[in-house]
């Protein structure tokens, strides 16, 4: 997390809503403050650094988390909210820097969270030593993911558009059907998979190590960070942003989009796995939902909500969504909702109808998501590019 | 035989269901360019609310069947519309945001229909002779599926009816091919925005209210479990081409039906690979338009 | 003379958010042809398409006296102003009958005149339109237009990439048009534009840089090089035998609009 802000304050690198400049300048207006990534860089660290001590911590923030920070409840809601934020980030690279599209997201966090689950089922009555076992099938889980990815990246972006988006979702659907349908009893079904805990280290089992396990999140969600940096500033992400931009002017200056659009896709896609072993550890246990449609809308949502055009838009997108998500069905329950007329408390006990509208609201109003606030702040409110004479038409 | 029969005009049942939500979706991408994920939305409520009036009027009879259908059309088609007034039309152009609001009013909706109806199925009556069957060459036919295939078959008709012979019609026919040369014309194209919602909503009531029938039941999830095929439809039909979603719908739902009998219960399945099949030999689909 | 039909006042245009159209200021006199001349990509077309707003665009456009720049293409189009668009875009999955019925905005559209004007489009009024030829594609855009009656009439390149009899044959549609409605006119085939034109105004780097009479510029070699780059090939090859500087280009439509004016 260390210089999500770098970019987000010249230029937001590759907004595909805002677009405040023109995009090609954008990433060397970062040159402007010579301090500035700095500082940033290290208020990042200082933030990460926060973060790791806050299982050491007693910090509460009521209506925000359930309790203070050091219980296993509130850790286990801050890891889940980490490693949405990872997968939201991942998604965004796809769908914000290469205007990839896909409705699939979500089958390859299920890869991860059932392959890895899987594959420590496979391979518990072996007899190899305990870690050995767990590494080998994080192993064998990361590999399953990269073929995925590369089988369904190949076939899906032999088209575009719409069409790259159904073929995702095709995929998607067919991976969701699958578990399903627990063939030969592998994942469970309807019921979930869950974790065999036999091999996997002591230290990552039991409501006791949570926060060994909130770690590890914060881990992942750093570690998919840095990869998304690394991609973005290279020479493929730079590629794929001027592809989104303008497919047919790289197409001229002899550079075949196809494949970096494949290496993106394939990145993004294992670092969606990444996320899914992770959740599949937190949870102890998979549930099939992670591998519905539904799921990757949500995950589009978080994107949205967060801010398409920043990178710090997916994390606080996966973290506000999370939280507000927890918050919001506690709500629900509460007997102050309980106490309202239908019309009221109907809607209100459905967080989902709560976020829906929310996001709604912010596509029609806020166009950068939350992340985009500061630069609106910053810049006056843009005016919605719907032209005037329409609305005054209509 | 019987049993090729049976999953032939059960598939074709099903695929009526299909073109009723794939219908209004096409048209919708076609002139508007627009992925409605609320079309399901559009169907569910049809079907709760056709359900509750049709139940109040005559429950269990033709009578209240009829009043729910046309109740659901016009809730389709009244929800549709305002959809697309208030909330499609302010994005005006700008595809990618028009469906993630359509995205979040899916998603709320849905929610929403939970709180109200309860996440349960509900079972509905239905007139006595749609709960039998009637023996066809040695084949035993549910006749609800009878009353599918009709009822989409005069869908089918009456929109191409309008579209051929109305001049709303020929603007949308002309507005799929080249939208910004209709207001060129002088023709103010987003009223037919608002009509193609209206039509594609009215479809989908319908459906809404014919799926409570083919399943026995309306539940909150009745339109997100038909709009993924009705996409999957849409796609291989071609975006735009209304003949093209009559044929998918027909072998989306068929083939569907011969894989969960022949094959184990994969028509899910061979329905996603037909899909992918058809994008990458045909990536316009079997009837869309050159891209 | 009385009063322009239309004025442009300061219009800029945008694609995607790049400047098409930078600054531009001229005027439509209420009768004749007007030729709105220039290099290739200097900006013709979208000034055409800046003013029916089918582009975003700023600027002041008044038409007869009324603003227009602000309001959607089609109020712009209902206040009488007829378009023949660059390439045509008739709309090929429809009729003859329909493409034309649907352009149809008066309450008495003038079929005599499209049947007398177009009898080959006529006589196959229930083909699709989009199995038509080029030439006969460009005369079903053009009756679109004609069939309503019109203040003022955008024509955008209607000859380019016909045969010669073509090109003949919409100028001659062309100037029966002119006698009633006034007409913008982009156009490549400096023939065609000395036969119509009485006015021309020339666009470089997205500005006007000459507006006139038409003789003055087309009587001055000068001039037509610089504005236009081109060398007037009528003007050398007035052998009549040489059916005006066209011939050559038939088979490659494509050369046939860049080979004048480079």
């Amino acid at each position: 997390m260390n210089q999500q802000l770098t970019d987000s304050a010249p230029a937001s690198t590759g907004s595909a809503t805002e677009a405040p400049a023109p995009a090609p300048d954008g990433r060397a207006g970062g040159a402007t403050s010579g301090r500035r990534p700095l500082v940033l860089l290290i208020g990042g660290i200082a933030l990460v650094v926060v973060l790791a001590i806050l299982p050491l911590l007693a910090i509460e923030i009521p209506g925000v988390l359930p309790g203070p920070t050091y219980t296993p409840g509130t850790l286990q809601l801050l890891a889940y909210a980490m490693l949405i934020a990872a997968l939201a980030l991942s998604y965004r690279m796809m769908f914000g820097l290469a205007g990839l599209l896909s409705f699939g997201h979500a089958l390859f966090f299920a890869a991860g969270a059932y392959g890895l689950g899987m594959a420590l089922e496979y391979f518990a009555p072996v007899e190899w030593q305990s870690e050995l076992i767990f590494l080998a099938s994080i192993v064998v889980t990361l590999i399953f993911g990269i073929v995925l990815a590369a089988t369904v990246g190949s076939l899906a972006l032999r088209v575009t558009g719409i069409s790259f988006a159904m073929v995702t979702l095709a995929f998607a659907q067919a991976g969701s059907v699958l578990i399903r349908r627990n063939p030969g009893g592998a994942t469970g079904g309807d019921e979930g998979l869950s974790l065999d805990i036999a091999n996997v280290p002591d230290a990552l089992v039991g409501v006791l190590n949570t926060r060994n396990l909130y770690w590890l999140s914060l881990g992942i969600l750093v570690f998919v960070y840095l990869v998304v940096l690394w991609v973005e500033r290279s020479r493929a992400g730079h590629v794929a942003e001027a592809t989104r931009e303008n497919e047919l002017r790289v197409r001229v200056l002899g550079i075949r989009p196809y494949q970096v659009k494949f290496l993106i896709f394939i990145v993004a896609s294992t670092l969606a796995a990444i996320a899914g072993m992770g959740y599949l550890l937190l949870q102890s246990g998979a549930s099939p939902r992670v591998a519905t449609a539904d799921f990757t809308l949500t995950i589009l949502v978080i994107v949205v909500l967060g801010g398409v055009g920043y990178r710090w838009g997916a994390i606080v997108g996966g973290i506000v969504y999370t939280l507000l998500d927890q918050r919001l069905t506690a709500l629900a329950g509460s007997d102050f909702i309980a106490g309202l007329p239908a019309v009221l408390r109907v809607p209100l006990s459905e967080p989902l109808f709560i976020l829906g509208t929310l996001f709604i609201l912010v596509v029609l109003f806020l166009p950068g998501g939350i992340a985009g606030i500061p630069q609106r702040i910053r810049t006056g409110r843009k005016q919605h590019p719907v032209e005037s004479e329409e609305a005054a038409d209509a | 035989m019987s049993t090729v029969l049976l999953l032939v005009i059960t598939g074709l049942g099903l695929g009526a269901l299909y073109f009723l939500v794939a219908s209004g979706l096409s048209l919708i991408y076609g002139l508007m360019g627009v992925l409605n994920f609320a079309h399901g939305s559009f169907l569910t409520i049809a079907a709760f609310i056709g359900w509750e009036v049709g139940r109040r009027v005559s429950d269990g009879t033709w009578w209240g069947l009829l009043v729910s259908a046309l109740v659901g059309m016009i809730v389709g088609a009244v929800v549709a519309a305002a959809t697309e007034y208030f909330l499609i039309r302010r994005l005006y152009e700008r595809h990618i945001e028009q469906a993630l609001i359509t995205v979040g009013l899916a998603l709320a909706t849905v929610a929403l229909f939970e709180g109200i109806w309860g996440t349960d199925p509900i079972y509905t009556a239905r007139p006595e002779w749609l709960t039998q069957t009637t023996e066809i060459l040695g084949a035993k036919i549910p006749n609800d599926r009878f009353l599918l295939i009709v009822c989409a078959a005069l869908v089918l008709g009456g929109i191409v009816l309008f579209l051929r012979k109305t001049r709303y019609g020929l603007i949308i026919r002309a507005g799929v091919e080249n939208r910004s040369m209709v207001t060129a014309l002088g023709i103010d194209v987003r009223r037919s925005f608002t009509l193609v919602f209206a039509i594609g909503g009215a479809a989908a009531g319908l459906g809404g209210v014919l799926a409570s029938v083919y399943y026995g039941y309306v539940s909150a999830h009745l339109g997100s479990v038909l709009l993924i095929f009705a996409f999957i439809v849409t796609v291989i039909g071609g975006l735009g081409s209304l003949t093209g979603a009559a044929i998918a719908s027909v072998l989306v739902a068929v083939l569907q039906q011969f894989a969960n009998f022949y094959l184990g219960g994969t028509g899910d399945l061979v329905v996603v690979i037909a899909l992918a099949a058809v994008l990458l030999v045909r990536p316009r689909g079997l009837m869309g338009k050159v891209a | 003379m009385s009063e322009p039909i239309l004025v442009v006042d300061g219009l800029n245009g945008r694609i995607a958010g790049q400047q098409v159209v930078e600054d531009i200021s001229f005027e439509v006199p209420a009768s004749g042809v007007t030729a709105l001349l220039g290099r290739n990509g200097v900006g013709k077309t979208s000034t055409i398409k800046s003013i029916l707003g089918l582009i975003d665009r700023t600027g002041a456009v008044h038409l007869g006296g009324e603003r227009i720049d602000r309001l959607p293409t089609h109020r712009i189009v209902q206040r009488g102003v007829g378009y023949v668009p660059e390439d045509r875009e008739i709309f090929g999955s429809l009729s003859v009958a329909e493409n034309l019925r649907l352009a149809e905005r008066d309450d008495r559209p003038r079929r005599e005149l499209i049947e007398r004007l177009f009898p080959d489009i006529h006589a196959r009024r229930a083909q699709r339109a989009g199995t038509l030829s080029g030439g006969q594609q460009q005369m079903v855009s053009l009756a679109r237009a004609l069939v309503n009656e019109n203040r003022l009439l955008l024509v955008d390149e209607p000859t380019k990439g016909l045969a010669p009899r073509i090109v003949d044959e919409v100028a001659a549609a062309l100037a029966e048009a002119a006698a009633t409605v006034p007409i913008l006119l982009v156009e490549q085939n400096l023939h065609v534009i000395r036969k119509l034109a009485e006015r021309v105004v020339v666009l470089s780097g997205g500005r006007v840089v000459f507006t006139g009479s038409a003789a003055d510029l087309l009587d001055d070699e000068a001039r037509i090089q610089r504005y236009l780059g081109v060398h007037d090939a009528t003007d050398d090859r007035a052998a009549p035998a040489h059916a005006p500087d066209h011939d050559a280009a038939t088979a490659i439509p494509v050369a046939d609009t860049t080979e004048e004016l480079r």
